[in-house]
């Protein structure tokens, strides 16, 4: 980068002599407007509005009202949700990418897998929601689940859908990167199979796997139109609850709630996001 | 692991003959756990669908069969009639991708040749609406388009926030294929035998990297199919919210499931042809 600023400043002598020029950086003003009013002012206007009363004076209610009720019990249920759903997602995500990593590397079975998961982890929304009804909710083919309509346990089976492949797709370069001298190293020295994976696997692959569950925790958080499908009489979940504030008529008492509730996933998803961005560090130490 | 188990056939300090058996136990018991494993996550993946197969030909009562669901996708009347959602949602995707790329690739080719400083500020940008979900864009975002409502009310004009969340695929796909070539060495070239700016970005670097552009196309188009949830709070109508309603009217009437499938199967080609050039980048450059 500093040779490239460096080369442009040797350069700009010789051009200015031609005619005046705009600087170069002008060229992505088009980008920049339409992130301005797309993306940037969307988000400002959240947390303005969130510090905001309905009279448009300051107020700091919004840094409390998550933790009171109902809007805890809102913020409960989507930790309950992300949670559950990321575990078992992260978890059996991680074995199926075992069983991949530890396969021929040009295999068929191993780029089926990839292939189908990259397809699988964008699969959700409103039809995922369709198919598990059918499998194994009250008309399923498969069996007719009593708990599939309790909430976190029937909707988290439904996430762990998706959860599973993404895991495979973020986990799998780090179970590659596990060099196979490190197994050949313990091996000659004695280690058992589960020595090994006690004392080398499993640390090196420890910042790996929890950054990767970090990430399908805000992949949970975020997803809305699955939850929908499956219920649309209680609000369980945050995103569910700004959609009633948005769009219901009588919340007109409360008409920021939309906005602190946002605020709220806001700060959620950076402190993941931050955690996520630690852990990765952590594991580009060992694994590339 | 499979060459873990043939370059360390014969660990020095550990008698080979005891050692090659070690080795082929342990190899039985991993064959036996990868077979387990692959067979059960076949089975999770594939009985939901096959699930959903199964309904879309639901004859009339429960338990028949009939093919009627799949001639509904066209007939369907709604209202609105499910037709109108699927046109609406194809055209979407139509104005997303392309909107993406006009937006995109002149900016990342232009960072890239002059701009070189700002690239990290860029790629934070566009890989921002990864991060906020998308009901907390919707919040921010019902202001404005309240404001866009005034000029038009089409559900077309959901393709402004479209483009937003299409940005990290676009970035991601564009960045590979911009990575992937001497960028600098072709625009010196082009410049030094006197090519404009303009010439250098859409007729020398842009067309080296058409199958990076294709995949940003097709991502975002994919991405624009799928959407339910700015367009459900902001009451438009597209496919999925159109599904989703057919479903509360009639609950599991068959056509959800033939329409969700047709859609499914749609994308997935989308996304097969993004391998198959993707496959084939890789074997020229090797």
């Amino acid at each position: 980068m500093a040779a490239t600023t460096a080369s442009d400043t040797g350069a700009r002598p010789v051009r200015a002599g031609r005619r005046p020029r705009l600087p170069a950086w002008l060229g992505t003003t088009p980008f920049l407007v339409y992130i301005g009013i797309f993306l940037l002012l969307p988000t400002g206007i959240v947390v303005v509005n969130a510090f905001r009363s309905p009279s448009g004076a300051l107020n700091l209610s919004s840094l409390t009202t998550p933790f009171e009720s109902p809007d805890r019990s809102y913020f409960t249920g989507s930790l309950e949700l992300c949670l559950i759903s990321s575990v078992f997602g992260a978890v059996l995500g991680a074995i199926l990418a075992y069983a991949i990593a530890s396969g021929d590397p040009d295999g068929t079975v191993r780029r089926l897998y990839i292939a189908v998961s990259g397809v699988l982890a964008q699969f959700g929304g409103v039809t995922l929601a369709f198919a598990f009804v059918v499998l194994i909710g009250p008309v399923g083919l498969l069996i007719h689940a009593s708990w599939f309509y309790t909430f976190p346990w029937g909707i988290a089976v439904i996430y762990t859908y998706f959860q599973v492949p993404l895991m495979v797709l973020v986990f799998l370069p780090a179970i590659d990167g596990l060099k196979a001298q490190w197994r050949e190293a313990s091996d000659s020295l004695g280690a058992s199979s589960w020595q090994y994976w006690r004392y080398v696997g499993a640390p090196l692959l420890a910042p790996a796997f929890f950054g990767a569950a970090l990430l399908l925790f805000a992949n949970a958080l975020s997803a809305f139109a699955t939850i929908v499908a499956w219920e649309n009489q209680i609000a369980y979940i945050v995103p569910q609850q700004i959609y009633l504030a948005i769009n219901s008529e009588v919340g007109l008492s409360n008409v920021n709630q939309a906005d602190v509730l946002a605020l709220g996933m806001i700060v959620m998803v950076a402190i993941i996001m931050t955690g996520y961005a630690f852990l990765q560090r952590r594991a580009a130490r060992w694994l590339r | 692991m499979a060459a873990v188990t043939s370059v360390g056939e014969a660990p020095l300090a550990v008698p080979a003959k005891r050692g090659r058996g070690m080795q082929a136990g342990r190899r039985r018991r991993l064959n036996a756990f990868r077979y387990v494993v692959f067979t059960f996550f076949a089975l999770f993946f594939l009985l939901p669908l096959l699930a959903m197969l199964r309904f879309s030909f639901e004859g009339s009562t429960l338990g028949t069969w009939s093919a009627s669901a799949w001639s509904q996708i066209v007939s369907y009347q709604g209202p609105p009639p499910l037709l109108s959602a699927v046109e609406i949602s194809l055209e979407l995707g139509v104005l997303t991708s392309v909107v993406t790329l006009a937006l995109l690739v002149p900016t990342m080719i232009w960072i890239r040749l002059r701009v070189q400083w700002i690239s990290r500020a860029f790629e934070f940008l566009c890989l921002l609406p990864l991060t906020i979900p998308a009901i907390v864009l919707v919040v921010g975002l019902a202001p404005v388009y309240n404001k866009i409502r005034h000029v038009e009310l089409s559900a077309l004009m959901l393709f402004w926030a479209y483009v937003v969340l299409a940005l990290p695929y676009a970035y991601r796909a564009l960045a590979a294929g911009l990575n992937a070539m001497d960028v600098k060495t072709l625009s010196e070239a082009a410049r030094s035998l006197g090519a404009s700016w303009f010439t250098v970005i859409f007729r020398v670097i842009a067309p080296n990297m058409w199958q990076a552009i294709l995949n940003a196309l097709l991502l975002s188009a994919a991405l624009a199919l799928g959407e339910f949830t700015i367009a459900y709070t902001l009451l438009y109508n597209n496919l999925q919210v159109e599904l989703y309603s057919i479903d509360r009217n009639t609950p599991n009437a068959s056509v959800i499931f033939s329409t969700s499938l047709a859609a499914l199967i749609f994308t997935f080609l989308l996304l097969l042809i993004i391998s198959y050039a993707g496959r084939r980048r890789r074997r020229g450059m090797r």
